[in-house]
């Protein structure tokens, strides 16, 4: 679809969209008006920037139906999203939200070089959390045989994947390498199983981990996007050409803003994820801040696609920790380790205050192989740890090594930031 | 030449005894122990019966564990005695990374256990001053690699 075509496709089904919201949903009807913004008068994609934000408080807020854009009985499915941080958010799905969705995920399966003939096993949690039956709808979509199996009993999935050839895998990317560590405690090289296929997604990961990833599994790794409140697994993928994730822009609209002026940055700047849907029916979300932190990838890809690219996710505004004045997240860290031979990518960050002074730890494991005897090479490693993170986020830190597999693996997001700030003296 | 277990320890209490343990159940004797230690980690370094053997045990069991080569000299139980070996090595730029030693019952020397960087060249060093080194099987059961 030519680059026109597209936009002015995006431009009618937002004026649409934002006249739906504006007569059924009240929260969208009350910031409307309290911005003095009118639906109708929207005719170019510039019109956005003039629309009120939405922000997870406000889906928190009309819990449990409250933002319903149709009748509750035109609502066929609900999931919802982790009350981790406090009230559980629910979005409902119309048939035709159930049908989008999973032809926006046979799309990413499809493009990532799955097909018809594949096995696929979905390792994502099923229920209320979006990742599993959201790929699992596109999968069955694409014709692909598909393996519900869900998270967790990773030698079930160890041996379910031999026996039945499975040849895709659907998880986050932590649990991938425990998968593969677990194969190997059986006595399984999972490199010589059908497999030859990842997606992977749900949480931050790096360059460093897919090539990881792919390497210990002997598969190609596919970056995933998605979040239950725009939709779920299926708001932007991945080609073949592994640069970016292309955003399905005749269902999304994506915008790029500071977290702090909330202004539109300029292409290829980094800020905060907003996406308004513009083809969902139940729920649709107008500019939904999405706390994520990446940056479109400016010209367009080699794979012909129209559809822009956003970075990988590599951060959240909200994990983004602030260190004595500095930025820092914790993939960035991830980045480095992975860069450093002798450590693997598996650590923790602890932070505590002595004083009024922040103070980070780093704890990450050694690798399983390395040849040590000395004090000093141990040592030398730690240093050379503390050095190569140092350097690249700027802020000092201290690293302790630790042995492998000491720390916890997660079946779900990985919890890599541990602050004890608020606790008192550490 | 004798091979060496060395197991990386985080500190924490009652990890040395977790390592112990497993050689334990596997049916390994340690023949000597000696222990280096951080701030924040520590290396247990140890000869042990079927040191290979051990080593899976170990890394199955979730440890970290490396195999090195020593030189492992005997040195005449008296006064003076270690002075005269080190000396012989100093002289020919033999550099020890560390050592420990033992004696065992009965016997008239002891095992001085060196870490140098090249055990091959410090071995001919010894041999040519008339100092022996002792064979890894007189002190455990070896095992191959």
């Amino acid at each position: 679809m030519p680059r026109g075509t597209l936009e002015a496709l995006q431009v009618e089904r937002l004026r649409r969209t934002l006249q739906r919201v504006y007569d059924n949903v009240p929260l969208y009807r009350a910031k409307f008006d309290g911005a003095g913004f009118d639906p109708a008068t929207v005719t170019s994609l510039d019109d956005l920037a003039d629309v009120p934000f939405t922000v997870k408080d406000d889906l928190r807020a009309a819990y449990p139906f409250g933002m319903f854009a149709v009748p509750r009985s035109d609502i066929v499915r609900v999931h919802a999203s982790s009350g981790t941080t406090g009230q559980i958010t629910v979005v409902g799905y119309t048939a035709g939200d159930i049908r989008m969705w999973s032809e926006m995920m046979a799309r990413t399966l499809s493009a990532g070089g799955a097909g018809p003939d594949d096995i696929v096993q979905i390792a994502y949690g099923y229920g209320l959390f979006t990742g599993g039956l959201g790929v699992h709808y596109g999968s069955e979509r694409l014709g692909a045989l598909t393996v519900p199996i869900s998270g967790g009993n990773t030698r079930r999935q160890v041996q379910i994947m031999a026996d039945f050839g499975v040849t895709v895998l659907a998880c986050t990317p932590s649990y991938a390498l425990y998968v593969a560590e677990t194969a190997a405690e059986m006595g399984i090289d999972i490199r010589d199983l059908p497999l030859r296929l990842g997606f992977f997604g749900a949480e931050p990961w790096s360059d460093n981990m897919r090539l990881q990833i792919e390497e210990t599994l002997g598969i190609t790794a596919m970056d995933i996007y998605g979040l239950s409140e725009v939709l779920g697994p299926g708001v932007a993928f991945e080609c073949t050409e592994h640069n970016g994730l292309h955003v399905n822009e005749d269902a999304f609209i994506v915008e790029i803003v500071d977290p702090d002026t909330l202004r539109p940055v300029a292409d290829g700047e980094v800020g905060e994820v907003v996406f308004t849907t513009i083809a969902k029916e139940g729920i649709p979300v107008i500019r939904y801040r999405t706390r994520d932190v990446s940056r479109m990838i400016t010209g367009t890809c080699s794979c012909g696609r129209a559809f822009r690219r956003m970075q990988r996710v590599f951060g959240r505004t909200d994990d983004m920790l602030i260190i004595r004045g500095v930025n820092v997240f914790p993939s960035q860290i991830e980045q480095v380790l992975a860069s450093v031979p002798g450590v693997a990518p598996h650590y923790q960050v602890l932070l505590t205050r002595e004083g009024s002074l922040d103070s980070v730890a780093v704890h990450v494991e050694i690798s399983p192989d390395i040849e040590f005897d000395e004090i000093r090479e141990l040592e030398g490693l730690q240093r050379r740890v503390r050095a190569a993170i140092e350097s690249a986020l700027a802020v000092s830190i201290a690293v302790k090594l630790v042995e492998p597999k000491s720390i916890q693996r997660f079946e779900g997001k990985a919890k890599r930031v541990v602050d004890l700030r608020g606790q008192g003296e550490a | 030449m004798v091979e060496q277990l060395s197991v990386f320890l985080q500190n924490e209490a009652g990890r040395l005894a977790q390592m112990c343990r497993v050689l334990g159940e596997a049916g390994h004797n340690i023949h000597v122990l000696m222990v280096a230690d951080t701030t924040e980690f520590g290396v247990a370094r140890m000869l042990c019966d079927r040191p290979h053997s051990a080593r899976r045990a170990l890394e199955s069991a979730g440890f970290a564990v490396s195999i090195t080569r020593v030189l492992a000299v005997e040195v005449p139980d008296r006064p003076g005695g270690l002075a005269d070996v080190l000396e012989r090595m100093g002289r020919q730029g033999v550099n020890v990374e560390y050592m420990y030693c033992f004696v065992r019952p009965g016997s008239e020397v002891a095992v001085d256990i060196f870490r140098v960087e090249d055990p091959d060249w410090a071995t001919e060093v010894l041999t040519a001053a008339g100092i022996g080194t002792a064979r890894a099987a007189s002190l455990y059961d070896i095992d191959a690699g």
